[in-house]
């Protein structure tokens, strides 16, 4: 009887230990040279899980060819002008489909007047196609023939799930004691470890190094600190947690800053975050008087994008479904100079 | 023959409280009645107290006290005093060093300033409790191995905090105060200083921890597979012929060829565990200092060999795309 009861209180204590751990077995890829970890670790059961959240939805059938163009037709075309109307209206209900299934059309356009600029939606909705069109045709580096679309982001919701706004922290105590430091709380943004929850604001919107790591065996003037590793450490979490992959995706196990031995995906990843700096900056960041109070963030900021906002935990949108081939407005130089709305 | 092999306390030997030697010449007395602990004769001896508390470990608890509730008021206040999300959050929260801009001067209170006090306070109080164990060793007429064992745990801690930021010039190098936080901080250590495993001082270390752990599992383990012919009782078995001790030692010269004495075994242990933080606090202490990355330095002193390229060659885009490293 007592042996039953220390081997019960035995299982309990167990099970809460690991109560918080992802049951084995899981599946590991080699993908380096043998005997250097380097492999990527699946869990078959979370993947299966998340299998139909990165599926692509089915094209809609082409438009016939010719007819004349949407700007003759429509009034206050400015993006996709150049559409033939069938194209245009294809592209429209594509839209729909991608962002605001449940609200339909009324989502961006006001009433019956579709050339209408009164919805702040609308407004947003111009300015990402332009977005789409820059990112599809300037930054092959990143996303390569594959491209995205709205849905890469959308996924069915007018505002998409990964977002992210400045982070000022977990309020803390008036006075002089009790500072965070921009770290030790418990942030999904780098997955729940204790690194600098903001990693997003110096990296994906402002121009910090992101490199730390000693570039000479011996010290020859390199002065990044060991705090400013965690800021970079932070920002890899949130890489890793994004794209549901390990470090060694991207860097090799012995040395992660020598880009001799690294695989290939981590040129991608650089381009990436140079990608995400350049939509924040020059796309989402300057929305911010166009948006209506709620949608902003607690300082005020416009909402932004980093790695999970398209990749959403897979380690390419979509598992690299090539939606955006299949839609001509999404490529191309979008037209410079688009009449704001203020 | 299951009867005979015991991993766990069986029988509690109880004699009557013994308050111990006299203690000389002493300010101090020790202080309670002693009582029995059943669960406490589980682990070791059942009797607890008279305590000596003394001068030294009143000093040191006082300032281990403060230096506690230093990091435990700021990791209060750093969840806006809330009670529930202390408990909920603790592993998280920190008291963390000074930002590196301040170098080593003074910064203020809630930038750092609270993480130097709390340093100070339990630096003292380690020393203290250092010195307090020195000395009971001392009046005890016993060696000062403890101490000085104590003493290379204590040279570790003062490299990571305070000798080694010295010497690169900022607190802000140090390690902060806090579970999840230390962790994070020996990760990031690691990757600024081009992964810590290069470092031979550190490969040193841990071998000996492993290496304790080993000794630790043989020297434990021969012990109690004798404690049936009494093995425990050493110091009468050293000697004699035919005794758990010669079965002990006969033991490891038929399965190894060599077996350590009653001795040996011990000083092999002590120093096992003293090299552990001896070697990694010679590698902290070097690291950042004399050498900014380990890998790069392994390559260049033939450690690190060069694998197989697997990969296609991936040039640095910053290399490429406009020449600097950023």
């Amino acid at each position: 009887m007592k042996a039953f009861r220390s081997l019960a209180i035995a299982a309990v204590a167990l099970t809460t230990l690991l109560a918080g751990c992802e049951r084995p077995p899981v599946d590991m890829v080699q993908r380096g040279f043998r005997g250097t970890g380097m492999a990527q670790v699946y869990n078959p059961r979370t993947v299966d899980a998340q299998l139909a959240m990165h599926q692509a939805p089915e094209a809609i059938p082409p438009a016939e060819p010719g007819g004349p163009p949407g700007s003759a037709v429509f009034k206050n075309v400015q993006v996709l002008g150049d559409l033939s109307v069938a194209e245009f209206t294809r592209t429209m209900v594509a839209m729909t489909a991608w962002v605001s299934p449940k609200e339909g059309c009324a989502y961006c356009h006001a009433g019956a007047d579709f050339a209408s600029d009164d919805k702040y939606a609308k407004v947003v909705a111009r300015r990402m196609l332009q977005m789409t069109k820059h990112l599809n045709t300037d930054w092959k580096d990143h996303v390569a023939e594959t491209g995205v679309t709205c849905y890469t982001c959308h996924r069915g919701q007018p505002v998409p799930a990964k977002i992210w706004f400045k982070d000022p922290g977990p309020k803390t105590a008036a006075g002089p004691a009790g500072t965070r430091a921009g770290q030790n709380a418990p942030a999904t943004s780098v997955a729940l470890s204790s690194l600098p929850f903001d990693p997003f604001t110096p990296f994906l919107q402002e121009e910090n190094s992101i490199r730390v790591a000693g570039t000479t065996a011996l010290p020859e003037g390199n002065r990044q600190s060991t705090k400013q590793t965690e800021w970079t450490y932070g920002l890899m979490m949130h890489f890793s947690d994004s794209l549901g992959v390990n470090c060694t995706y991207c860097h090799n196990s012995r040395a992660f800053s020598d880009w001799n031995q690294s695989p290939p995906q981590r040129a991608t990843a650089w381009h990436g975050i140079r990608m995400v700096r350049d939509l924040n900056n020059a796309y989402l960041e300057p929305l911010g008087p166009t948006y209506p109070k709620e949608r902003l963030g607690t300082t005020g900021d416009a909402p932004k994008a980093n790695c999970s906002t398209c990749h959403q935990g897979a380690y390419k949108p979509l598992y690299g479904a090539a939606m955006a081939k299949d839609y001509p407005a999404l490529h191309g130089a979008a037209p410079a100079k688009v009449a704001e709305k203020k | 023959m299951p009867e005979y092999q015991n991993i766990f306390t069986r029988v509690q030997v109880r004699a009557p409280a013994h308050p111990g030697v006299p203690l000389g010449r002493s300010t101090w007395v020790r202080q309670g009645d002693p009582f029995f602990v059943h669960l406490f004769g589980r682990f070791g001896d059942a009797q607890v107290g008279p305590f000596y508390l003394g001068w030294l470990g009143l000093a040191s608890l006082l300032c281990g006290f403060i230096a506690i509730e230093i990091i435990g008021l700021n990791m209060w206040a750093s969840v806006n005093w809330d009670p529930v999300q202390f408990v909920r959050q603790l592993p998280w929260l920190a008291l963390e060093p000074p930002p590196p801009a301040y170098g080593l001067r003074l910064p203020p209170l809630n930038e750092g300033g609270w993480w130097l006090m709390a340093g100070f306070f339990l630096t003292c109080s380690i020393l203290l409790w250092w010195l307090r164990m020195y000395r009971r060793a001392r009046v005890l007429g016993m060696g000062t191995h403890v101490a000085w064992a104590f003493a290379a745990a204590i040279w570790l801690y003062l490299v990571l905090g305070f000798i080694r930021p010295v010497m690169m010039g900022s607190w802000g190098e140090a390690v902060p105060f806090g579970i999840f936080p230390h962790l994070d901080w020996t990760a990031a250590f690691s990757l600024r200083y081009g992964n810590l495993f290069y470092n031979p001082f550190h490969m040193l270390s841990i071998a000996f921890l492993y290496g304790s752990t080993l000794l630790f599992a043989m020297h434990g383990a021969t012990i109690l597979a004798v404690t049936r012919l009494g093995g425990e009782r050493e110091i009468e078995q050293i000697t004699d012929r035919g005794t758990a001790s010669e079965r002990a030692a006969l033991f490891w010269r038929w399965t190894m060829g060599f077996n350590a004495t009653m001795e040996s075994i011990h000083r092999w242990a002590w120093w096992f565990a003293v090299l552990c933080p001896l070697t990694g606090g010679i590698g902290i202490l070097l690291t950042g200092t004399a050498v900014d990355n380990w890998f790069l330095w392994a390559v260049k002193h033939g450690v690190a060999p060069p694998l197989p390229q697997v990969f296609p060659a991936v040039p640095d885009p910053a290399q490429l795309t406009m020449g600097v490293t950023q």
